[in-house]
């Protein structure tokens, strides 16, 4: 009973979140749903038992959001409505509604036809987390390293975009260096 | 059974809300008299013997005063954003072991609320979205000052976050497990089986980054004193503001009482000795949250994001490898 209450209580909660999420024109709203909405989600891990999951969760999306944030912060006013620059809303409403139909029918059909098993079914007595590691370093290992060299070449591309003049640091130069520099920067503009 | 269960997990909850809430006022009283005897003042001395009931009369006048929701704030998110700290602090509580578990009127009482197997994870994660707060706070506050220290706020999560992380990830190796209860099991032999003679390093790094996850000083950058105001709480009043703090002591009590679980030998075989063992660590480390308030000055928010990624994550990292290694 409880997790009935649970699953309704969160579905709903959640798409409430996402749905605030893609209509309304305020950025700070936006944002936070979408963290909120990324939270309520890992309710579901934690109903179907999947402990390790559901806290990886939250502690991965609530970064990932942290970061966007940081971004909305620069990049606009956040306590004002941003405008939209609107299309033909009954084609966007038209493909949303076919593109989400679509999905759930993607992920519907298989349940419908057959009875789902799982390839990787709970063992009893062993842990949450050791049950993930196994899976992860036998069936999924390939999948997983290729995902991890991925990050790593991000980070390099990502340190050599940020890292121009990563070396210098205006708190720590006197004012005279400081005063230097930009004139520096003056000649090179002038010429 | 079902219900049994059901109602005992709700005592349980009631208490650890009760108790904590009242400790967080409790603790405001802690915090200005030690500040004061470190300063050589004498502190809240009018309300009550030796002013003791001074968070008392604070917490009349918090919820007493008049709510102020002031024009150009974006009101949802304001008002959101004081309930997120107070109640992400109450929910990591959720995972924590305060006490062995004993037995009153022939009933076994573990006092944890939910021994989930991914404890320490789940607590973690939880803390961290409680630097939510001071975000939403200081960005739906039309106020640029707010808004300054909710970027440090930002700044602040994503530096410490991956030293947490990382520092835990040894001790984790060692015991296997992610359960609080597992891991006061594995130092249960005693103060030389203690988690922090096999590693040091995790144990220092671990407490440095609390500093940051319980924004004490000297990571105080989301309130920075410097600028006089109160960074996110500018525009606030009242018993919001008051929810910030509750949720920031009780933090500090929490995180007080993982740090000795997971490398203090925790409340140890689970005597009566033990309990009042576990609760004389983490006294200790609640009043070194207050020493340090004391005795440093707060540093840069790029000095912190400098220590966090260039020192304290190398330094990380490489305990890891040498615990794996030492574990092969």
């Amino acid at each position: 009973m409880f997790e009935a209450i649970a699953f309704y209580l969160f579905a709903f909660l959640t798409i409430v979140m996402f749905f605030i999420t893609v209509t309304t024109a305020q950025a700070l709203y936006a944002l936070t749903s979408l963290a909120a909405g990324m939270i309520f989600i890992s309710a579901f891990f934690f109903i179907l038992g999947a402990d390790f999951l559901g806290a990886v969760q939250i502690v991965v999306y609530s970064g990932a959001v942290m970061a966007l944030y940081a971004f909305g912060m620069m990049f606009f006013d956040t306590t004002r409505d941003v405008k939209e620059k609107k299309g033909n809303s009954l084609i966007i409403f038209g493909l949303s509604t076919l593109a989400a139909f679509l999905v759930v029918v993607i992920f519907v059909a298989p349940m419908v036809t057959d009875n789902i098993t799982a390839f990787y079914p709970i063992i009893e007595g062993v842990g949450n987390t050791q049950e993930v590691g196994v899976v992860l370093f036998t069936k999924y290992l390939i999948p997983f390293e290729v995902a991890a060299v991925m990050l790593l070449v991000a980070m390099v591309a990502g340190i050599v975009l940020a890292g121009k003049k990563m070396d210098l640091s205006l708190t720590e130069m006197s004012d005279a260096e400081i005063r230097d520099m930009r004139e520096e920067k003056n000649k090179k503009v002038l010429s | 059974m079902e219900m049994a269960y059901l109602i005992e997990t709700i005592i349980k909850i009631v208490i650890v809300m009760l108790v904590f809430s009242a400790l967080a006022g409790i603790g405001t009283y802690f915090e200005r008299k030690i500040l004061a005897f470190m300063q050589r003042r004498l502190g809240p001395m009018n309300v009550g013997p030796y002013g003791v009931l001074q968070f008392g009369a604070d917490a009349i006048k918090l919820f007493t005063k008049e709510d102020i929701v002031p024009t150009n704030v974006v009101a949802p998110v304001f008002k959101i954003a004081p309930v997120i700290t107070a109640a992400t602090a109450f929910i990591a509580a959720a995972a924590i072991p305060f006490l062995p578990s004993f037995t009153i009127f022939g009933y076994e009482v573990h006092p944890i609320i939910a021994d989930i197997n991914i404890g320490i994870l789940y607590i973690l994660g939880i803390m961290g979205v409680g630097l939510y707060g001071p975000l939403l706070g200081g960005m739906a506050s039309a106020n640029k000052f707010a808004l300054l220290s909710a970027a440090r706020g930002a700044a602040v999560f994503i530096s410490y976050e991956v030293v947490t992380g990382l520092s835990i990830l040894a001790p984790i190796m060692m015991v296997g497990s992610l359960s609080l209860i597992d891991f006061n099991e594995y130092q249960a032999g005693g103060i030389t089986s203690w988690m922090v003679w096999t590693q040091p390093v995790a144990f220092i790094l671990f407490w440095i980054a609390a500093f940051a996850e319980t924004g004490r000083t000297p990571f105080h950058l989301i309130a920075n004193d410097h600028e006089i105001i109160d960074g996110f709480g500018t525009e606030y009043s009242g018993m919001r503001w008051g929810l910030f703090f509750i949720g920031e002591y009780a933090n500090m009590f929490f995180i007080s009482f993982m740090i000795p679980i997971l490398f203090l030998g925790g409340y140890g075989d689970g005597s009566f000795l033990g309990a009042l063992a576990l609760l004389g660590k983490m006294s200790f480390f609640f009043f070194f949250f207050l020493w340090t308030r004391a005795a440093w000055p707060d540093v840069r928010p790029d000095q912190l994001m400098m220590l966090c990624w260039k020192i304290l994550m190398p330094v990380a990292v490489l305990n890891i490898l040498v615990t794996a290694i030492v574990m092969m």
